[in-house]
């Protein structure tokens, strides 16, 4: 399995749409087929227009507000003593998190094929959010598909999908998380394809919805990679770039632009969630070795047990509470792109704890997976090194879980 | 040789009526109710389709999840399905089995390892509702070698050009999907709209028998019988669920249904 240089990652699936032969596809009902096709035909279109480009980027300016901080977060480094850390501050972006990118994307293409209605799925309660802001603003129609789990342990975002106007639509089946939400999507999206756009909240789905998704968070790592010239004259010598991985749309955004530096140059860190320390349960099937399988029309790592049934996961983190993940990362990899390891519950409330302490930054549960690995990483690294977090989400939805298990000094 | 499939579809041409077809989920609500409700509705049903319990199905409504669910709940593993088949297929007034399902559990199994025990314990078709043309084109070949027969899937919304191409390479039975819905849904179509759909697609080649599936009811079934064959799945469904719920005996409820859907269509 090889990884192309000069090609955009989004852009090296084969013609069934499969990354390394195996990953990704479009398992999917019949009926979606030709809107899946309608779609790939739009989105390769409007990718190579300039006009879309032009247009794409001027709501990511002017509304989403790009571009988001890096900033050096010099107390943590030196309390840690090691790497320098900082951060890109991704929750800066209108609505406080990344998946605003994907949404707005989404809504500028159901405009041109004439949609009026878009329907989304969401697990922490942003991908949701953030459709319901982009529907509202481009005058579109929203459902947006949640777990009566995530419904009840993320009430601000909900609150702020219905302020809106968009329909929030719990889901009860299966373990009422993402899971379920996506599945749910996808039906509806069967039965009213003719008349409504679906936006798939991460780098999952059929293929076309990963390579959108991909396409639309890479905005992160443009910034990036001009910010890090600002800052150091060059792209530093040693980069390590720390992401939490759900389905793996913000840290797909945050490394695309620096895929084909090599690795011992910029090094890719997924973080995956690892669920409570005391549970069997976790949501990370590239660190446990998850077996091969198809997921929401995808094929990908998933947690499944021998027959093919998707397994319940458990994570603190709504976001991250997915038994799947993108074919992208799947497809990284394998081809040893990217390292991929996980947190647990506890580490994250830990890596919250800390943060907060020593800087300005108030990080969701999500990132603070990603800032505990790089927090015990960058102990053992030279001065020299930098270290990225990327801090895609703000913990104002996490106020419950937070008084909960840390007290309400923390929240 | 006819396959068992077309044989039935023969039948009930001899007898001037669709083809009767039901479908079930293996182990709903357990196995050996599940394998008894097969026996019993076979005297009614023409082809029997027997749902592979998911727990993720992308394309079911809330009936055929609950029974889904339901099944696994109650221990159902694929071994359990290869089991109630082979019994089932014992009983001397058995009906072709066609098994429904999404292709994990196909992929878990191993194609090749799942299409030999298809073979052993006698099914005679497969639905993957989530493989299709193109993709399934290889596993359509390894079908047809075992003499199985892959049925293809085809939406109110497969382009005339798509619809060509796939019933081009397809087996002699394909299954068209009333309308834009999840099992289960209201029928949102006319039975009219309908049937003109249906006739585009049986023109492009009328030897190959096209089922009608997804929102047929007690209620809608006769304004569709001029179709090779009818599916009735959900309504089932439900029936199981409701006789659960009534503390009634499910088999008898669905052999009752089973019976006067037969009877519509005659
Ligand atoms: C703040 C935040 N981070 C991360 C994620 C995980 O998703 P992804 O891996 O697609 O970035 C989510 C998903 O809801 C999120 O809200």
């Amino acid at each position: 399995m090889i990884l192309r240089k000069g090609i955009q990652v989004i852009d090296q699936g084969d013609e069934l749409g499969f990354w390394g032969g195996k990953f990704g596809g479009n398992f999917v009902p019949e009926t979606l087929k030709k809107p899946i096709e309608d779609l790939e035909i739009l989105f390769n279109k409007l990718k190579k227009d300039k006009k879309f480009i032009a247009e794409r980027d001027k709501y990511f300016k002017n509304w989403i507000g790009v571009p988001t901080r890096f900033i050096k977060l010099k107390n943590l480094t030196k309390h840690v003593g090691g790497a320098q850390i900082w951060s890109k501050v991704v929750s800066d972006a209108n609505g406080g998190a990344h998946k605003i990118y994907n949404a707005t994307v989404h809504c500028l293409l159901a405009k041109r094929s004439g949609k009026k209605i878009i329907c989304g799925d969401t697990g922490a309660g942003y991908a949701g959010k953030m459709l319901s802001m982009a529907a509202k603003k481009f005058g579109l129609k929203c459902k947006i598909f949640m777990g009566a789990k995530d419904i009840e342990r993320q009430q601000p975002n909900v609150r702020a999908m219905k302020k809106n106007g968009a329909e929030v639509i719990p889901v009860y089946s299966g373990s009422q998380t993402l899971v379920d939400a996506v599945s749910e999507c996808m039906r509806f999206w069967v039965a009213n394809c003719d008349t409504t756009a679906m936006c798939v909240g991460s780098t999952v789905g059929p293929a076309v919805f990963v390579r959108i998704c991909g396409w639309s968070t890479s905005q992160i790592s443009r910034e990036l990679k001009v910010q890090l010239i600002e800052e150091f004259g060059s792209i530093p010598k040693k980069l390590k770039l720390y992401n939490c991985v759900g389905g793996g749309s913000s840290s797909f955004g945050f490394w695309n632009e620096f895929m084909d530096y090599d690795k011992k140059q910029c090094e890719f860190i997924g973080v995956e969630a690892g669920g409570p320390t005391k549970s069997k349960r976790h949501a990370a099937p590239l660190t446990h070795g998850s077996k091969i399988g198809i997921l929401h029309g995808a094929a990908q790592y998933v947690n499944q047990n021998s027959d093919g049934q998707i397994e319940e996961t458990e994570s603190i983190s709504a976001g991250l509470d997915y038994p799947g993940i993108s074919p992208l990362h799947c497809f990284l990899k394998d081809t040893k792109r990217a390292r991929y390891t996980a947190a647990s519950d506890e580490e994250a409330l830990k890596a919250y704890k800390l943060v907060t302490k020593y800087e300005k930054l108030r990080p969701s549960l999500e990132p603070s997976h990603a800032f505990s690995v790089a927090i015990r990483e960058a102990k053992k690294m030279s001065k020299n090194t930098i270290v990225v977090v990327n801090s895609c989400g703000d913990a104002y939805k996490d106020k419950k879980i937070l008084i909960n298990r840390l007290g309400r000094k923390y929240a | 040789m006819l396959n068992q499939i077309d044989l039935a579809f023969k039948k009930a041409k001899e007898e001037n009526r669709p083809a009767l077809l039901t479908y079930t989920v293996a182990g709903d609500s357990s196995k050996s109710q599940s394998l008894v409700i097969l026996n019993t509705i076979s005297k009614y049903a023409d082809i029997l389709e027997l749902g592979i319990p998911h727990n993720t199905p992308v394309a079911d409504g809330s009936q055929i999840q609950t029974s889904a669910y339901r099944a696994i709940k109650n221990g159902i593993k694929i071994e359990d399905i290869f089991w109630i088949v082979k019994k089932y297929k014992k009983n001397k007034n058995s009906k072709p089995i066609i098994l429904m399902g999404y292709y994990n559990m196909i992929f878990q199994y191993g194609e090749k390892k799942f299409l030999e025990k298809c073979k052993r314990v006698g099914v005679n078709g497969l639905i993957i509702v989530d493989l299709p043309w193109p993709e399934n084109k290889s596993f359509t070949k390894k079908c047809i070698k075992k003499s199985i027969y892959l049925i293809q899937l085809l939406s109110p919304t497969t382009s005339k050009e798509r619809l060509n191409k796939i019933i081009k390479d397809s087996h002699p039975m394909n299954y068209f999907i009333s309308m834009l819905s999840t099992t289960g849904g209201k029928l949102k179509v006319s039975p009219k709209k309908i049937m003109s759909n249906y006739f585009k697609i049986k023109k492009i080649n009328p030897k190959k028998n096209v089922v009608i599936g997804f929102g047929i009811t007690e209620k809608s079934i006769k304004s569709l019988k001029k179709a090779d064959g009818l599916v009735v799945g959900s309504a089932i469904c439900k029936e199981i669920s409701v006789s659960i719920q009534k503390r009634q005996n499910p088999v008898t409820n669905v052999a009752n249904l089973v019976k006067k859907l037969k009877n519509k269509i005659l």
